[in-house]
């Protein structure tokens, strides 16, 4: 199982800052997001994305996860030479983490 | 929610948004009050650049066509109008809106001017340290063009206050546009954090417009939406307590669900429990949403603490030349043609000792954008190479499309389209400055 049978996602920015929301689309599935999406898997995931830091915020009521990643925008959307300054791609390429449903 | 509610729509998401979805809201919406949010972080800096150069520019491109459009619709069905499309210039914003009302025979149509959020002196005259990244202000030093604060709703509750029939602001913080005619409207108190917070919950879920009612969610087959050329723009029924219910205008494109609503609450959010407003700092934490209907989505709590001691300031300053080239290669080999393109000009640069940093070389296709470094793992039938790069002057900026050309008749076989790109920068960096420092101004125009 990966990611995205099992949640949507919207990613974001501010300054140097992507974020990404990760959804359950049944909230019942938090705890199996809790659990399978980390710092550390997102972190590694992310193989060539330069990071300074992530920190991941809880959403229970909603089924849903935060990531905040700083330093992933190169300097920022108004200075990036990135193809895709915004980094509003990067979403879509956490949806396929491998999901252990157990 | 009980009692009385006023009913805001969404008009427009961004600067360059679609035009006719507001019209179709207008028309058939039954709104009290319509936002267009088009001001993106760096907009007014560009905004501010062009009006060094005309004193009555410096205001949204598509103001004229947007107002053109709506006003004479919204007059007769008594819409008020809120919009940050003022820019770098409100006041002149302003009288271009009083003189499409004439035009259009709307007489005594009642034009207000927010401003207030320019505080290029106050940031030109002081030392401010910088949020997003080391260093002070004094740091950008002569480069600095504009500098402009998030302005809370309380100059836009004073314009409706005052009979506003259009308000046009500069920089104020997006879901404000919303908020405003909420405090307008139910009298709220600006130190409710409650209310406030559930306000700026609605006012940003509403700011995006289409990105609310299925636009930026298809993906087929697993996230259908329908009629995405026809997408309809959002309006909510907000209560006094500052719950909502989500709707759009029946028969267009779009889809409005819980899912659709929980992506856009979250999008462009930091801390869900204390999301920053020049107001109110939010609380998304404990939204609820539940779908009551067809395209019908209602939202309930959150909260709020109170407003930041701070207001976020916007920096733009002038930050040298972008250069950019780009080729494509096809067929059998294609990606180790692109690598040897890549190679080629980044050779050439260094060899004839341009000025340019922060080189980038890479295959759309394969790794322009991937970040797992996965890209690699199939030989795509096609690909572009990609080169970019920074330079402080315009000529050594040109060289990098150049030697990109140059790959026609000395490059790779068989590369073909190639487009190439110089760019001004206009970067912005951010501060904070005291609240106590800014008021919101407001003046009038009559049609």
């Amino acid at each position: 199982m990966i990611l995205r049978d099992v949640a949507h996602i919207r990613t974001g920015d501010k300054g140097d800052i992507s974020q990404i929301a990760v959804i359950a689309y049944a909230e019942a599935d938090f705890a199996l997001l809790a659990r399978a999406v980390t710092v550390d898997r997102v972190a590694a995931h992310f193989a060539d994305l330069p990071v300074r830091s992530i920190r991941r915020y809880e959403l229970p009521g909603l089924g849903a996860l935060n990531f905040v990643i700083e330093g992933a925008l190169r300097g920022g959307v108004t200075r990036s030479l990135a193809l895709d300054a915004h980094g509003k791609t990067l979403g879509a390429q956490l949806l396929d983490l491998v999901i252990d449903s157990e | 929610m009980t009692g009385r509610t006023i009913r805001i729509g969404a008009g427009a998401g961004f600067s360059g948004d679609r035009i006719e979805p507001a019209l179709e809201l207008v028309e058939h919406g039954g709104l009290d009050f319509l936002a267009f949010e088009c001001l993106a972080e760096r907009t007014i800096a560009l905004a501010q650049a062009a009006r060094i150069g005309d004193p009555e520019a410096g205001f949204d491109p598509l103001l004229e066509e947007r107002m053109r459009m709506v006003l004479p619709a919204a007059h007769a069905r008594g819409v008020r109008i809120v919009t940050n499309m003022g820019a770098a210039n409100p006041a002149s914003a302003a009288r271009l809106v009083a003189r499409i009302a004439r035009e259009r025979g709307l007489a005594g149509l009642r034009i207000a001017a927010v401003g207030g959020d320019d505080v290029l002196d106050l940031i030109r005259a002081g030392d401010f340290p910088l949020i997003d990244r080391p260093g002070t202000s004094r740091d950008l030093g002569a480069a600095i063009v504009s500098a402009n604060a998030y302005l809370g709703a309380g100059g836009i509750v004073a314009a409706l206050d005052g009979g506003a029939d259009v308000v046009v602001t500069g920089r104020v913080g997006d879901p404000a546009l919303f908020l405003g005619p909420m405090i307008h409207s139910f009298g709220w108190a600006m130190d409710d954090w409650p209310r406030l917070g559930r306000g700026t919950v609605v006012g940003h879920l509403l700011e995006c417009a289409g990105q609310v009612t299925g636009g930026y969610f298809a993906d087929p087959g697993v996230k259908d939406v329908p009629d995405l050329a026809r997408l309809g723009f959002p309006f909510a029924d907000i209560g006094d307590d500052g719950s909502a219910i989500f709707g759009k205008v029946a028969g267009s494109g779009g889809r409005l669900t819980v899912a659709t609503c929980k992506e856009q609450l979250l999008y462009e959010i930091l801390d869900p429990g204390a999301y920053l407003q020049a107001d109110v700092a939010a609380d998304f934490r404990t939204v609820r949403f539940e779908q009551t209907g067809a395209d019908r989505v209602a939202v309930s709590g959150g909260g709020g603490g109170p407003q930041p001691a701070t207001l976020k300031v916007s920096i733009g300053y002038g930050d040298g030349f972008s250069g950019e080239g780009q080729i494509s290669y096809a067929g059998p080999g294609a990606v180790a043609r692109g690598r040897l393109a890549l190679d080629i000009v980044r050779e050439r640069l260094r060899m004839t000792g341009v000025p340019v940093t922060d080189l980038r070389c890479e295959l759309i296709g394969v790794d322009a954008i991937d970040r797992t470094g996965r890209g690699g793992d199939a030989d795509p039938r096609e690909v572009r190479a990609r080169v970019a790069g920074r330079a402080a002057t315009r000529a050594a900026a040109e060289r990098i499309g150049a030697e990109v050309e140059a790959l026609y008749t000395n490059g790779p076989f068989g590369g073909g389209g190639v487009v190439t790109a110089v760019r001004e920068v206009l970067a912005v960096a951010s501060t904070l400055i005291d609240r106590s420092r800014i008021a919101p101004t407001v003046h009038y125009e009559v049609a």
